[in-house]
């Protein structure tokens, strides 16, 4: 069980043309927070600064400003709190075809981040978790998949080993950064759907950052409107999106394809 | 999705260029990948070993090529099979010696190349910040330092230049190129989700670069130093040539520096500097043949089984369209 | 299959006369293992349609779009069936079998193509209106420098873009004006059908939705047809008067835009509605619901079974 919480965090990227410097404001004093058993969604287009703000809790950019806390503690500096914060926390990406290197096997995929957080582990061990994560993920035969190599693979199952890896760990915060965007349409519910049930099983908090309007609702507690680097709406699911209180949320929603209003249009 | 995935090959995927090409399904440990094993590829690799060989095993069963001989220049014969020098050295026992020297002053570059090339250019881009703006800016000025005045400096000093010398100074002006290259690759390769979700994982940055970056970068290492090698042999020939090079040993560039001293072209002594001449064009035409045999698995696209299908299509479709019905078409 | 959607043609058919008659078209890519792209595929394009072609990747819709304006590049060949064209002249052409320069003349003034990706096929070191240039240069070589700069700015005009933006680079453009500008483009020589192949895909909702609309106001304008290609239903459901899916090559349902929601008749068009969450109505194929889990159940399952099946 673990709570994340991103308290005023503000990114500023400087841009150099020539002499002249500008600030980006990639991110700008967005505060929320993650609580296990529950889905987050942050929607937002792009450059609205949702994929900084998973960069950030990735620790793969530092915030300029703000804080990111973990139960509500700071996140010490070293390595072995570093090594301590991605047990804990980790990340689902959007890119099936990027995220895994074309290189290596699934097994060698899923075996790294088990040996690097279950260090005292033996080989026949690691090998059982491997397996046992692939099972979990619904991909079965495990022991055939496992020896497999990305580019054998459909998108929707290199999404799974995906998230397999991120489970690896036994995290308690999981970021989904666009996980089905680049799936096949007729796929991309049954990988939300798995992501669902690994959630209700594990007790993870889940942060789950998406355009499409539609699935945030259905897929979340909470919705996270993102404009510009602010937050500029929050609130349960289904008054987010039908109730909207910002303008720009109710730009949104009417810009979204929303076949029931078609449908009562045209009939 | 683009029209160059899925939908082109039905439901396998195209995966991105690094996947290699050559490398089996299913192999649970990595593996390099190798390249397809074409006549491209067999041809040069053969013409390679066999010097290789040449310069191994030559040295130790010709006569001795410094013998000096009071016959003076003669043709090939029973004695000499490829004739002797104006002092009556033995040409064919020259080219053994010699073949053993470019090789080595080329085995040297490549090696050197490729340690400061990397080291430069790979880590450099890992690193990033400041580490990698240094090292790029000295991986430029070295690109623009001038190779042969360099040389001409170097050899104002040192008299009796030493084959290791050569290699030395041919390695220094040589690496740059090859460590932009690299660097431009590996800041690529750095920004890719399998990377960052090895660091997500947790991984060592190390561990990082030389398991998830390194062997996406073999294909281009071993092109680059390819490359090096042949630069290194065609160099060394130059600056021997000039009389700046290894002059005190057997090169093949040094041959062709006596030959031109003792007036072999004019004298019509073709047997002096055509053998010498021969086997660099040779070598270094083999050598670029394994490298385009390298650069089939950079790029899928280059392999000739596919020009070959692609030829193929095109002559199908021309016969397709003429063999069709011409219809009256309604204008 | 094609027996299946010429009997649906004639109920759900268009009442429009049509501008394009695709029939039996069927395009295979002879590479060692030959891949059908598409199988034996017949649609009629009306006068003024919109004809939404729905499907997902690998489905052979981007192929049936080249095929349709001849832009094929072996291994890819069309292996059967014809398409027509109608023009509103009077006249009709033979598409597969124009040659040379009629096809020249054919491509982009009879029929003009949107691709996917397009707001990343500008020249990146043109300026917009250079290359809006081009397309009329080559097309139209009786016109005057003067003239074709008067074209330029209403093309721009037509598709909302500011006239002050034609001495801009493409990369002084947002997404959306870079995808307006290729839209004018292919408006430029007033073709009577176009082809769009995902054009809003990689862009904003909110964009989309402006593009869509701009898309629509052009077509009652100026009375092109539109065959817009994409993935996302719902968004076909917006703008299309009839909508076809496609599926492994072949066309599984045809139907107007209403029926084909409502009253789905293919399983596979009613497996791609369901992966479509509705935005303001039920919950559809979805496990999660809020505060309580629902067990996956058979929606997963047959989710699974599908993808193990793609």
């Amino acid at each position: 069980m673990t709570t994340l919480e991103m308290r005023d965090v503000t990114k500023v990227y400087k841009l150099r043309s020539g002499f002249r410097s500008a600030d980006l404001r990639a991110v700008d004093g967005v505060s929320f927070r993650l609580e296990p058993g529950r889905t987050t969604a942050l929607v937002g287009q792009s450059g609205s600064g949702k994929s900084t703000v998973a960069k950030m809790l990735m620790h793969l950019e530092r915030p300029t400003s703000g804080r990111i806390l973990v139960d509500d503690a700071p996140v010490g500096r070293g390595r072995r709190a570093e090594v301590a914060y991605r047990s804990r926390v980790q990340m689902v990406f959007q890119d099936p075809f990027g995220s895994l290197n074309p290189y290596h096997s699934v097994g060698h995929h899923l075996e790294r981040p088990v040996r690097l957080h279950h260090p005292r582990l033996g080989d026949a061990e690691v090998r059982e978790r491997v397996l046992a994560l692939l099972r979990r993920v619904r991909l079965d035969p495990a022991e055939d998949y496992a020896q497999r190599r990305p580019h054998e693979l459909s998108g929707g199952q290199r999404q799974r080993v995906a998230i397999a890896r991120a489970l690896a760990p036994e995290p308690g915060i999981l970021v989904a950064d666009e996980p089905v965007s680049m799936l096949d349409v007729s796929i991309r519910l049954g990988v939300l759907n798995l992501l669902a049930s690994l959630q209700e099983e594990d007790d993870l908090g889940v942060l789950y950052i998406t355009h499409d309007l539609a699935t945030a609702r259905h897929f979340s507690d909470e919705i996270l409107v993102m404009h510009r680097g602010t937050i500029v709406e929050r609130g349960p699911a289904d008054d987010v999106i039908l109730r909207p209180q910002h303008d720009y949320t109710k730009t949104l929603r009417a810009a979204s394809p929303d076949p029931e209003r078609r449908l009562a249009e045209l009939a | 999705m683009s029209i160059t995935s899925s939908e082109i090959v039905g439901s396998v995927d195209t995966a991105s260029v690094d996947v290699p090409a050559g490398a089996p399904p299913g192999g649970g440990r990595r593996r390099v990948p190798l390249p397809p094993l074409t006549p491209k590829l067999v041809v040069g690799l053969s013409i390679v070993v066999a010097f290789v060989l040449f310069g191994l095993l030559g040295p130790l069963v010709v006569q001795d090529p410094s013998a000096v001989d009071s016959i003076g220049m003669t043709a090939p014969s029973a004695d000499h099979l490829l004739g002797t020098t104006q002092t009556g050295q033995d040409v064919l026992a020259q080219l053994a010696y010699a073949t053993r020297g470019s090789l080595l002053i080329g085995a040297i570059v490549g090696v050197l190349t490729l340690v400061l090339s990397a080291f430069f250019g790979v880590v450099g881009a890992y690193a990033g910040g400041l580490t990698d703006e240094a090292f790029s800016l000295l991986s430029n000025v070295m690109l623009v330092i001038p190779g042969l005045p360099l040389v001409i400096v170097i050899s104002s000093y040192v008299q009796d230049k030493s084959v290791l010398l050569v290699a030395l100074v041919l390695a220094v002006t040589g690496w740059a190129g090859s460590a932009r290259v690299l660097r431009g690759f590996t800041l690529s390769v750095r920004g890719r989700d399998y990377v960052l979700a090895a660091r997500v994982a947790g991984e060592r940055p190390w561990r990082v670069l030389v398991v998830e970056i390194l062997p996406n970068l073999i294909p281009l290492l071993a092109s680059q130093v390819v490359m090096a090698v042949i630069f290194a042999i065609l160099g060394e020939a130059g600056l021997s040539f000039l009389g700046l090079g290894a002059t005190g040993s057997f090169t093949w560039g040094t041959m062709l520096y006596y030959a031109q001293n003792g007036l072999a072209l004019r004298l019509g002594a073709w047997w002096w500097f055509v053998p010498p001449g021969l086997a660099i064009a040779v070598f270094g035409a083999a050598l670029s043949l394994v490298n385009y045999s390298i650069d089939e698995i950079i790029n899928p696209k280059l392999r000739s089984q596919t020009r070959a299908e692609r030829k193929g299509w095109r002559r199908r479709a021309r016969t397709a369209t003429v063999a069709t019905d011409p219809t009256e078409v309604a204008a | 299959m094609s027996a299946a959607t010429q009997a649906a043609a004639p109920a759900t058919g268009t009442a429009r006369p049509p501008v394009l008659s695709i029939e039996g078209l069927s395009i295979t890519y002879q590479t060692a293992t030959p891949v059908h792209a598409v199988r034996d595929v017949s649609l009629e394009l009306g006068r003024g349609e919109v004809l939404g072609l729905a499907g997902e990747s690998g489905c052979g819709k981007s192929t049936l779009a080249y095929g349709v304006t001849r832009l094929l590049k072996p291994p890819a060949e069309v292996t059967a069936g014809s398409v027509e064209f109608h023009s509103r002249e009077g006249y009709a052409l033979d598409v597969m079998r124009m040659d040379g320069e009629e096809l020249r003349q054919f491509r982009w003034s009879k029929i003009s193509m949107v691709f996917q990706g397009a707001m990343n096929s500008l020249n990146p070191v043109k300026k917009v209106r250079d290359q809006l240039d081009d397309v009329l240069t080559t097309h139209r070589p009786g016109m005057s420098k003067a003239q074709r700069r008067t074209l330029c700015g209403e093309l721009l005009e037509r598709v909302g873009v500011d006239r002050n933006r034609l001495t801009a680079y493409p990369h002084e453009l947002s997404g959306g004006m870079r995808q307006r500008v290729m839209i004018a483009m292919a408006m430029s020589l007033d073709p009577q059908v176009m082809i769009m192949d995902e054009p809003t895909t990689a862009l904003d909702v909110v964009v989309q939705r402006e593009i869509l609309q701009e898309i629509a106001r052009l077509r009652d304008e100026l009375g092109f047809a539109v065959m817009f290609i994409t993935h996302d239903l719902p968004l076909l459901l917006e703008i299309s008067d009839r909508i076809a899916v496609m599926r492994e090559g072949r066309v599984v349902e045809l139907a107007d835009a209403l029926t084909l929601y409502t009253r789905p008749q293919h399983e596979y068009t009613r497996t791609l509605l369901s992966s479509f969450p509705s935005l303001t109505g039920e919950r559809g194929g979805f496990v999660r619901d809020g505060t309580r889990t629902v067990p996956a159940g058979a929606a997963a399952a047959r989710h699974d079974a599908e993808e193990e099946r793609a």
